[in-house]
């Protein structure tokens, strides 16, 4: 009660001395300049009444006050100050900001309550400023972000300082290593040190600089030891030497995690691939029926993710999660649809399943094309499936590929747990491995192999989902997807669901090794062609089913 | 000794074949022969306004369906006769078409949009300074033929001896075939691969000094396609019916006891890829020409699997079944398309199951052999017999 009586004090108290020395004709509303008052401290009124009298000498010493407050009014001014838009009236010495709005017409808003004002008659004068003063106001932006009480805006700050080390001096920095708690921004302001150590030259300095910069991995580090491993005339040719050493240190360590991103990149390439071909390795591996509408099965699962999220616009949050049972149901009851009415038939003849599912393919492409237009179609995506996770300045890991490669995973081992654990997986195994005599026990190896049909495009329908997120969802969506698939299913071994992970993540990061050297689609050929080399050689795959009754 | 029995026993086969397959031959010969002489007749002889003109843009079209028909052919020769059901003969095809378009892009001269004698357009475009070493050579037609036949020719040698010497068979060797095609098609969408990238070779002025747009050049290459495909069907028939035919038969229906029998049958199974592949590569060549332009969709894996519909269609195993698939399809898209576009591949996919599940010999099989109409009149009758008799 008394600090707010105290405080109620002293915005009266500003509010008088801002009408005494204003001298503003307007009005502003109480109400309103409370608001603002409480933002707005004494140094902040008097660095305002300075600015129509100073000059390029008195200037630094306010701006160096103004900065010091650290709130946002001064940091607003500083913005403006440095952009040339703020004037005062040449009687009255109100100070204003002069902006524009969207239709161009002149805008005048008080600096001391923030608000807009009539336009002020008379010519008015602008608070001049020079070079150097602008970069002391950038250096002064610099430090009162330093010293922001967000951690964010602190590391946001500190990272642009690395750039520019300039921008702020040894003491500030140091002033603020003594206050920072949090681990990553003092790690960079200790570079920015090092760096400023670096850039002094001296003998001692450089070396023990670089026992700090040698662990960075900023780009802006990099180009600074870059630059300095350049200037022979700064620099003793020992401190050059041990300059150029700690940065083939770095790029070797750069070079590293290069490295790990692209197996990243190779293995979130490969999950897609495994979701991909999973399906697959169910329906050609254990009932030996090539299925070439697979890749429409895909598309299917894709345009299910699109019809949910159409059908609940307002749980795009949840659409995916929704998607997935429901691809799941729409791809699998198209499977046994598909599987009931011609696959049966065909028992036996697999380059005859080949040509009729080539047909049930067709058909099925062009049906979508009849209901949803040849156009490709847009899937949002979550809002927890965007950004990125930032685990060092030379690798970051997107959360849509880190989930795919978590998701195809845990799908992968719930199958392998699923054919493994259950009856129906039982009796699956039972049929891949000898149909008589399974059915001499009386599985019926009818109703396994629709069920398995099922269970194969329905995974292809979950695999849809998952890329409906990363590529265009369109008529020909499965088409790219099934030639990869085969020669996955191929490679790993048919039948074999651990010879289908090990050969979709290989082919994964082969491909995204291959990229830098050859560029995408060379890496893409030349993976087709070794893999037509491979199956020349191994006809099996990888990893050979054993024992299985042709 | 177990050979020659062997062999006396497919002799025995060939003499109770050897006449209906002349006949067959004679037919072929004669329904192509008097109904090219008709086209050329009424193309030139009737008034526009007959009903018996055949018009230019027909016998363009025509021509069109007689490469495909030799397309056909080549495919039914190894899957219909040796069991290598090849889901890239569409990359033969394309590859021959793509080595006549050389020449024919190189026979625009000076005519291009840019004007320049020596490079063709999109290598200005590139700006490439020279004409890189694989198109040396290709504004002479002698060494463009020999293009057409051997580059397609090497590709199915070196593929067919890796595949079939190390046993790759049946729906493994299928998907490689279609691999191979669509790793073409990617190589050949690339601007650096040298081949017009994206859009391909086209704007063909013409061919032999003569205009690619008049009529009368339509009409002579309207002939020597039919001309080429009798050839064709000719060399296909003597191939299937010499010895050697006999045992690529043999090896389509039980390989393992032809090897041991003593064959190796890996080449004989390479020999007939190949000259498949040659005659597809030629097709592709004649084709380009009638159409006008050759683009790295003709690799496409779609269009291989098109050519197999043909086939199947037709009636495989049996060469003129080949043909009239070929043909028959083709019109009936053309058809299709034009009053329904949106209906043509429910109707090629309905095909394609329709024709697997209820005639697997094809039209030809319908009408050649009694025997299958009526299999494929039962089968219609009890078709819903069949599904019951399926315990769910």
């Amino acid at each position: 009660m008394a600090n707010l009586t105290k405080s109620a004090l002293v915005l009266y108290f500003i509010m008088l001395s801002n009408w005494a020395l204003a001298q503003s004709d307007d009005y502003i509303g109480a109400s309103e300049h409370i608001e603002h008052a409480s933002q707005v401290s004494d140094v902040f009124v008097w660095s305002v009444q300075q600015l129509p009298n100073a000059n390029f000498k008195s200037l630094p010493s306010i701006l160096n006050e103004l900065a010091a407050l650290d709130d946002a009014s001064s940091s607003k001014l500083l913005v403006y100050l440095s952009n040339g838009d703020v004037y005062f009236h040449p009687q009255t010495k109100q100070v204003i900001y002069l902006t524009k709005n969207s239709q161009g017409e002149r805008i005048h808003t008080d600096v001391l309550s923030d608000t807009s004002i009539a336009l002020l008659s008379g010519r008015l004068r602008k608070v001049r400023i020079n070079n150097s003063i602008r970069s002391l106001i950038t250096q002064l932006q610099a430090q009162q972000n330093l010293n922001h009480s967000s951690i964010d805006v602190r590391l946001g700050a500190a990272k642009d300082l690395l750039g520019e080390i300039d921008n702020i001096s040894s003491d500030a920095v140091n002033a603020r290593l003594t206050k920072e708690s949090d681990s990553d921004v003092t790690a960079i302001l200790r570079t920015i040190l090092a760096l400023k150590m670096l850039d002094s030259a001296g003998a001692e300095n450089v070396s023990s600089a670089l026992v700090i910069l040698s662990g960075s991995l900023e780009p802006d580090v990099k180009a600074a030891l870059m630059t300095a491993s350049l200037q022979s005339d700064k620099y003793p040719p020992n401190a050059i030497k041990e300059i150029q050493a700690t940065l083939a240190n770095i790029d070797n360590t750069r070079k590293w995690y290069g490295y790990i991103e692209n197996v990243f990149f190779g293995l979130s390439l490969g999950s897609v691939l495994l979701l991909a071909a999973i399906g697959l390795t169910i329906t050609f591996g254990v009932m030996g029926v090539i299925n070439m509408a697979h890749g429409e099965m895909i598309m299917l699962g894709a345009y299910t993710t699109y019809v949910v999220q159409q059908a609940f616009p307002n749980l795009i949050e949840y659409s995916l999660l929704i998607a997935i049972p429901a691809a799941f149901m729409v791809s699998g009851t198209a499977g046994v649809i598909v599987e009931r009415c011609i696959i049966q038939f065909l028992k036996g003849r697999p380059l005859e399943t080949l040509l009729a599912t080539f047909g049930v393919s067709l058909i099925l492409q062009q049906l979508v094309r009849t209901v949803f237009s040849p156009l490709n179609r847009q899937v949002a995506s979550p809002e927890w499936m965007s950004g990125s996770w930032q685990i060092n300045p030379a690798f970051s890991v997107t959360f849509n590929r880190l989930y795919i490669v978590l998701f195809s995973l845990s799908l992968f081992f719930a199958l392998l747990v699923f054919l493994k654990k259950s009856s129906l997986g039982l009796h699956v195994r039972a049929v891949a491995q000898n149909r008589d005599m399974a059915r001499a026990l009386s599985v019926k190896s009818n109703w396994v192999d629709a069920a398995t049909f099922g269970l194969g495009s329905g995974i292809a329908g979950i695999a849809g989902v998952v890329l409906s997120q990363l590529t265009n969802v369109g008529p020909n969506l499965g088409q790219a997807y099934i030639i990869d698939s085969f020669l996955v299913v191929v490679f790993g071994g048919v039948g074999n669901l651990w010879g289908t992970l090990v050969s979709a993540m290989s082919l994964g990061i082969l491909n995204k090794f291959l990229e830098p050297i050859t560029g995408p689609v060379l890496a893409t050929i030349i993976v087709l062609v070794g893999l037509v080399f491979f199956i020349q050689k191994r006809p099996k795959g990888l990893f050979p089913q054993k024992g299985r009754a042709e | 000794m177990l050979k020659s029995m062997f062999l006396g026993f497919l002799k025995r086969k060939e003499v109770n074949n050897m006449r209906s397959s002349s006949r067959s031959l004679l037919r072929v010969c004669l329904v192509l022969g008097v109904s090219a002489i008709y086209v050329l007749v009424a193309n030139q002889l009737f008034a526009e306004s007959s009903t018996f003109h055949v018009s230019s843009y027909t016998v363009n079209l025509m021509g069109k369906y007689l490469c495909y028909a030799l397309l056909a052919l080549s495919l039914d020769l190894v899957w219909g006769y040796c069991g290598i059901l090849s889901l890239g003969h569409g990359a033969f095809f394309a590859l021959g078409g793509y080595a006549m378009g050389m020449y024919l892009m190189r026979q625009i001269g000076d005519r291009g949009v840019y004007g320049n004698a020596n490079l063709p357009d999109f290598m200005v475009f590139l700006d490439w300074e020279a004409i890189p070493w694989f198109w040396l050579g290709s504004d002479s037609f002698i060494w463009v033929m020999l293009l057409v036949i051997a580059v397609p020719g090497l590709l199915a040698f070196v593929f067919g001896l890796m595949a079939f010497r190390s046993k790759v068979s049946g729906v493994y060797l299928s998907i490689m075939t279609q691999a191979m095609t669509y790793a073409l098609m990617l190589a050949f969408f690339r601007n650096e691969m040298g081949f017009g990238g994206n859009n391909g070779l086209t704007d063909f002025k013409d061919i032999l000094g003569f205009s690619l747009q008049s009529d009368t050049t339509r009409l002579v290459l309207f002939v020597i396609t039919v001309v080429i495909l009798l050839l064709a069907y000719c060399a296909c028939h003597k191939i299937v019916n010499c010895k050697a035919g006999k045992v690529i038969l043999a090896i389509r229906d039980a390989e393992n006891r032809v090897s041991f029998v003593g064959y190796n049958t890996a080449s004989f199974k390479v020999a007939i890829f190949t000259f498949s592949a040659v005659i597809a590569g030629i097709a592709g060549a004649l084709y380009v020409p009638q159409v006008g332009i050759i683009n790295p969709g003709e690799f496409s894996p779609i269009n291989s699997i098109e050519i197999v519909i043909w086939v199947a269609i037709g009636g495989r195993g049996t060469l003129y079944g080949a043909i009239v698939g070929a043909i028959a399809v083709s019109f009936a898209k053309s058809q299709l398309t034009n009053v329904m576009p949106e209906a043509w591949l429910f109707a090629l996919g309905g095909l394609f199951i329709l024709v697997t599940l209820l005639m697997p010999k094809g039209i030809v099989g319908l009408f050649n052999n009694p025997d299958a109409r009526q299999r494929f009149l039962r089968k219609f009758s009890s078709k819903p017999n069949a599904s019951s008799s399926t315990r769910l």
